[in-house]
């Protein structure tokens, strides 16, 4: 058992998938002896060389260009891009090349290709810093979109996601990067990369949520408790696609939902959720589906971030209403 | 002009007015010719073709038919069986010149309009339809020909054939001018305006990549004239990136193979990458959809059509290399065959079904989609029987 934190465990599970294979290397600004701007990648390019652990030029569609090559080349490229707001650069060679690679050829062509993405805020940045784009992946077919919720995750599902055949676009909680757990690195994950992880269970209404709303909705369902209410809290850890058993599974046992992420409201991952539940759950639920979430406006300058970011308090305000119907 | 500018005065407007680059900067000037358009073999100082006749039938057996794989695509497209096509006409000597001179080991990203490249690389042109008929979106395997897929966002290709070469480099495939591997990207005049393109330039050039990037300047992207792309001729902008540039007539097959073959040579022994320039001319609209009696002059295309890329090799092998009309017979019936085999292997081509779409969306299928085209089917299924 060792301690570590998210960031920790997604250097570790980098670490050992380019041990376990010589093909993946991985690529992105800064990430080299600097060990990327929240040092992600420390000490990797001194263990692995120059040639697998690649200080690129600053230029985002260049960084996916090149790993789209790289792939075709036979390599397993995991690109790191700086932050949310500086992937879009890059966004047409993500949608128009990565996503379409294997279609296009029908299937005679593997896109293996992993996006790090930092995402969300909290963390009193300047702008472009603390977005949460997921939903603008998720609605891509041929991308897969998953997040990590927590430092044991982050471990596995890095691995997992370079393992995968087909695009993955990993995005890490930013501000989750220095929170600690105890990983044993010899126990297997027991969930496969595309499904969702019930983090508490209860029986009153559920919490969806993923990346760094998973530690807020963990202390909300802690705080319900004294309201007398049990809370069931589901990391999704997979957006695109959704894990939708899970996610059936828990509304039909607490019949109530509420979804909380960071991105804006509208179109965003909890629309689809609440469609989905309404459409297989729908003589199960007492309350319609409920959103806790960013508004619907740019990222906000960051002494009002407090204000957009769902919260303790704002989750609460949530299962109050949806405990309300 | 200045006047209209509030608050601006007159001089200080001038001042950031862009200098006006001398016309004849885009034209021809300063390209490495070694067949001049009258059918004269040139020398040059240094670049030179030093392979025999035999070769050069074989560029303008090349070269002719694929210009009528061309045609026969063209007139396919006009009677309805394509929904577009994208015409090579004019730029056969720059296609099988630069083709010509790769390695069965080097890898080629191409356009949508490389189909004389396609053609040295051994891709049947009936699969070349797929894209334009609407029943595939890429009918090829890259790995069988060394041939990527057409990429038809403009410059995205550059990117991919840097990345292919760092690729090459990490393999370590490269050393030997002869038995290594390089990497060729093709792309036009107005996709170097592209970030992605001037970023493949940056990446090959710190990166040493084996690539060379072939750019057909043919004057027009769809109607924009090449001022409207640059103020300097493209094969200079590889300075400011740190690698060598070359313009060459792109209407001369044995100028455009040499300089794509010491540009390979150098990528393969691991010198780096290049730049050529192939000055040529679209003769054809950018594609089916295209007019362009619209915005450009009969003039110039009649100016262009005596410099014809296959007429000067048809002139050169019948005054200098004592090549009999026989020859140019068989060529030309070979030619009607090919185009026939096309046309009739087009008109057979079958139509997909939308369920063999659904199945290469994903390596791993996700549930959701499994459930739609389940969906699909089940819905289609439920027409059957039906008048």
């Amino acid at each position: 058992m060792t301690k570590i934190t998210l960031g920790k465990g997604i250097n570790a599970g980098l670490r050992a998938a380019m041990e376990a294979d010589p093909k993946v290397i991985i690529m992105g600004e800064d990430i080299g002896k600097l060990g990327g701007v929240f040092r992600v990648t420390e000490g990797l390019q001194k263990d692995f060389g120059e040639d697998r652990v690649i200080d690129t030029p600053l230029a985002e569609s260049g960084i996916i260009g090149t790993a789209v090559g790289l792939a075709l080349r036979g390599y397993r490229p995991v690109c790191e891009i700086q932050f949310d707001g500086f992937v879009f650069p890059a966004y047409d060679q993500i949608i128009n090349q990565v996503a379409k690679m294997h279609y296009r050829s029908a299937g005679r062509i593997k896109m293996p290709v992993v996006i790090r993405i930092p995402f969300g805020g909290g963390i009193g940045a300047v702008e472009h810093h603390s977005e949460s784009p997921e939903t603008l992946f998720a609605h891509v077919p041929g991308l897969k979109v998953v997040a990590c919720g927590d430092p044991v995750d982050a471990y596995w599902m890095i691995q997992q996601a370079i393992a995968s055949d087909d695009p993955v676009v990993f995005f890490e909680p930013k501000r989750r990067y220095h929170e600690k757990a105890e990983l044993d690195e010899s126990v297997q994950p027991t969930l496969p990369l595309h499904q969702a992880k019930v983090v508490r269970e209860g029986t009153d209404a559920t919490l969806f949520c993923y990346g760094p709303m998973v530690k807020t909705c963990l202390q909300a369902a802690e705080a319900a408790v004294e309201d007398g209410r049990q809370l069931e809290v589901i990391d999704l850890r997979t957006i695109a696609p959704l894990d939708l058993a899970t996610i059936f599974a828990s509304v039909k046992k607490t019949r109530r939902a509420v979804v909380v992420h960071e991105a804006p409201l509208s179109l965003g991952p909890g629309s689809e959720i609440a469609a989905r539940v309404t459409e297989e759950c729908f003589y199960h639920l007492e309350a319609p589906v409920l959103r806790v979430t960013g508004y619907d406006m740019p990222y906000p300058a960051s002494r009002t971030e407090e204000d957009y970011l769902p919260d303790l308090d704002r989750v609460l305000d949530g299962v109050d209403r949806v405990m309300g119907y | 002009m200045s006047e209209s500018v509030p608050g601006l005065a007159p001089e200080v407007f001038a001042s950031v007015e862009a200098p006006v680059s001398p016309p004849q900067a885009l034209e021809e000037v300063e390209f490495v010719q070694l067949l001049t358009p009258e059918g004269e073999r040139v020398e040059h100082p240094d670049y030179s073709f030093a392979l025999d006749d035999d070769v050069v039938k074989s560029f303008y057996r090349d070269m002719t038919l694929v210009r009528r794989i061309d045609t026969e695509a063209t007139a396919l497209q006009r009677q309805g069986e394509l929904g577009l096509w994208a015409s090579l006409l004019g730029q056969e000597a720059a296609q099988i010149g630069s083709a010509r001179a790769l390695n069965k080991k080097d890898m080629v990203f191409p356009t949508y309009r490389e189909h004389g490249v396609a053609w040295c690389q051994g891709v049947d042109p009936l699969r070349l339809l797929g894209l334009f008929r609407g029943v595939d979106q890429g009918g090829w395997d890259p790995k069988d020909n060394n041939f990527h897929l057409y990429t038809i966002v403009i410059g995205a290709q550059t990117l991919h054939a840097t990345g292919y070469a760092m690729g090459q480099q990490r393999d370590h495939a490269i050393g030997d001018a002869e038995d290594g591997e390089a990497t060729i990207a093709y792309f036009g005049d107005g996709a170097s305006s592209q970030g992605d393109v001037n970023e493949a330039f940056i990446w090959a050039s710190v990166f040493n990549a084996p690539v060379v990037f072939f750019c057909q300047n043919n004057q027009w992207a769809i109607s924009e004239p090449i001022d409207r792309q640059t103020r300097i001729p493209l094969y200079q902008r590889a300075a400011g990136f740190g690698f060598p540039g070359v313009r060459v007539d792109g209407n001369d097959v044995l100028a455009t193979y040499a300089v794509t073959q010491q540009a390979l040579k150098r990528a393969r022994e691991g010198s780096g990458p290049t730049l050529i320039e192939a000055y040529t001319y679209r003769m054809g609209a950018h594609t089916t959809s295209d007019d362009p009696t619209k915005y450009r002059l009969n003039e110039d295309l009649e100016h262009w059509k005596l410099k014809d890329p296959i007429e000067r090799v048809h002139a050169y092998l019948s005054r200098h290399a004592g090549v009999e009309h026989d020859f140019f017979d068989q060529v030309d019936a070979e030619a009607d065959k090919i185009a026939a085999e096309l046309r009739a292997g087009c008109l057979a081509l079958p139509d997909p079904e939308l369920t063999d779409f659904f199945q290469h969306v994903y390596v791993e299928e996700t549930p959701q989609l499994a459930e739609q085209r389940d969906q699909f089917t089940a819905y289609a299924a439920s027409f059957e029987g039906e008048g």
